[in-house]
């Protein structure tokens, strides 16, 4: 049941729109006058946010495929890193456009000063590669390289959550608890590895006893 | 005869709840004044200067106000930083809404020869309210226009006489765990204290304010009084106010204790000293799309002398 649901064509197209919703809400507040005092403030922080739960979503399916035996969520996990870099998208460009307005010099300078946005703006960069590569053309020409290359991802993750604790003032709860939700998913690939590594020096010892004896 | 079912209540005819709610608060602030006035035998409505929304009238226009736009009382309200009633902007409107500011005592003491209280209604007392329309600029980049009411700060310090010793002044916000349901989450010391040098506290521009847009301080604004001290940045103009001391070394404050190379102890607006994470060089007015330039002292340049042969860079 929960495999035929995950296979449907129109559960993606369920999924697609329900991670457009994020920026379809923000389009509705612009024009309803429903941002609060500091509209681009709230644009820049929601897309941010965005950025960052897609990404925790996007590196949540492997963990979840394995824990709950769903290897049919794979079909989402393209999906929602695309939609993690859309949300970046979103969000650099409220940078260039409201805070910089297109001036590179002073977009530059502050990627340079500004340790907060040096991470953000890395974490930002490189997702573009991987983006680049998500197609299936890609994947198949990259061969084994294409994992390598898409583990580029925890440090993305990893840099967001710096990027957001750096620029907070004080009350730092939201970017742990961010920080604290990407290493336990990072913790869980550790463990999987652990175990299958566990697992297969185990099978070797079986092989040579057997052979032993 | 033709029964049909009643009209539906025309949307126009219907009470809209902010003027419901402003009915009931008009009623029992009559009710607790005509109750006092009849205890009292007069006709102010003691220690109801807090309730929230009270009118304040017979205001003086002051030269000191700017004829920039000013932001929407909503703006105002909806947009604060005040750590005791949550970090997010919007939290302490939600969060401030009981805060009880009846009665109130602001104590003056330290390095005075005779150390004095003073409640709300000797305090409102001290001077002719004034509306002085600020430009308020915050150290987080952004600024907002809010006509204060108020008058000068140096009306309530010189009720003490200070002792020689006497060279900076000391701030204190009112804490209570109880009626701050967010100080723990605040991430900063409190309660929250603030200080001025003796010469920057009796400036004329150093506002005590008791109101904004012709009403008492809303309690997300700092209820019942606080500073407003318009060439720093807004984090100096402490809310909530109890107690002032006269002291003689500059005294500690909350940002400085918090993060020390980020905020100093003058904190004067400066387009050329950056903060450490951010520029400082530009603000957004709240209300507009683009940056502006910020200008030096926030543009109350009348200040500069203040700080004449002082290094500013240093002294951020």
């Amino acid at each position: 049941m929960i495999r035929r649901l995950l296979i449907s064509k129109w559960t993606k197209v369920a999924v697609f729109l329900l991670c457009l919703a994020p920026a379809g809400l923000l389009v509705f507040r612009t024009f309803t006058a429903r941002l609060g005092a500091n509209p681009i403030e709230t644009i820049t922080h929601t897309t941010g946010d965005w950025t960052i739960w897609f990404l925790l979503i996007t590196l949540s399916i492997t963990p979840l495929r394995k824990l709950a035996s769903q290897p049919d969520l794979i079909r989402f996990r393209r999906m929602m890193g695309l939609w993690a870099f859309f949300y970046a998208c979103l969000h650099f460009l409220t940078l260039i456009v409201f805070d910089h307005f297109f001036d590179v010099q002073s977009i530059l300078a502050d990627v340079y000063k500004r340790p907060f946005i040096t991470v953000g703006f890395l974490a930002f960069v490189l997702m573009i590669p991987l983006a680049i590569t998500s197609t299936k053309g890609m994947i198949r020409r990259l061969g084994k390289k294409w994992q390598l290359l898409h583990r580029l991802v925890y440090l993305t993750a990893a840099l967001g959550v710096v990027h957001y604790y750096w620029l907070v003032k004080s009350d730092v709860t939201l970017p742990l608890r961010y920080g604290a939700i990407l290493a336990f998913l990072l913790a869980c690939r550790v463990a999987f590895w652990w175990q299958s590594r566990h697992a297969a020096s185990e099978a070797l010892r079986k092989r040579d006893t057997a052979r032993a004896t | 005869m033709l029964i049909g079912k009643p009209k539906a209540l025309p949307y126009s005819l219907v009470t809209s709840k902010a003027d419901y709610l402003n009915r009931r608060r008009f009623l029992s602030t009559v009710l607790a004044g005509g109750t006092a006035a009849a205890i009292g035998g007069r006709l102010a409505v003691p220690e109801a200067y807090a309730q929230s929304g009270r009118k304040l009238s017979g205001l003086t226009k002051s030269p000191f106000s700017t004829t920039e736009k000013m932001n929407s009382f909503e703006d105002i309200t909806t947009y604060n930083n005040y750590y005791e009633f949550g970090t997010g902007k919007d939290e302490p409107a939600v969060y401030a809404k009981n805060f009880k500011t009846t009665p109130w005592t602001v104590s003056l003491e330290g390095e005075v020869t005779q150390p004095k209280t003073l409640d709300m209604d000797a305090i409102m007392k001290l001077a002719p309210l004034e509306e002085r329309i600020y430009r308020h600029r915050c150290v987080e980049g952004w600024s907002i226009v809010v006509p204060w009411i108020g008058f000068s700060l140096s009306a309530l310090l010189k009720q003490v006489v200070p002792t020689a010793k006497a060279k900076y002044i000391s701030f204190e916000t009112y804490f209570d765990t109880k009626q701050m349901p967010k100080w723990r989450s605040a991430g900063i010391q409190l309660p929250y204290v603030e200080g001025l040098r003796m010469d920057e506290a009796m400036h004329p521009l150093t506002l005590l304010g008791v109101g904004l847009y012709g009403q008492v301080l809303p309690n997300q604004n700092g209820a019942p009084l606080r500073l407003v001290v318009p060439w720093k940045y807004g984090f100096k103009s402490i809310k909530s106010i109890v107690k002032i001391k006269f002291v003689e070394k500059q005294p500690p404050t909350t940002w400085n204790i918090a993060i020390s190379n980020e905020y100093g102890f003058y904190s004067n607006v400066n387009p050329k000293v950056d903060h450490p994470r951010w520029t400082q060089a530009k603000e957004r007015r709240l209300g507009e799309v683009f940056r502006r330039d910020t200008l030096m002292f926030n543009g109350y340049d009348q200040v500069a002398s203040l700080y004449a042969g002082m290094d500013l860079k240093k002294n951020y």
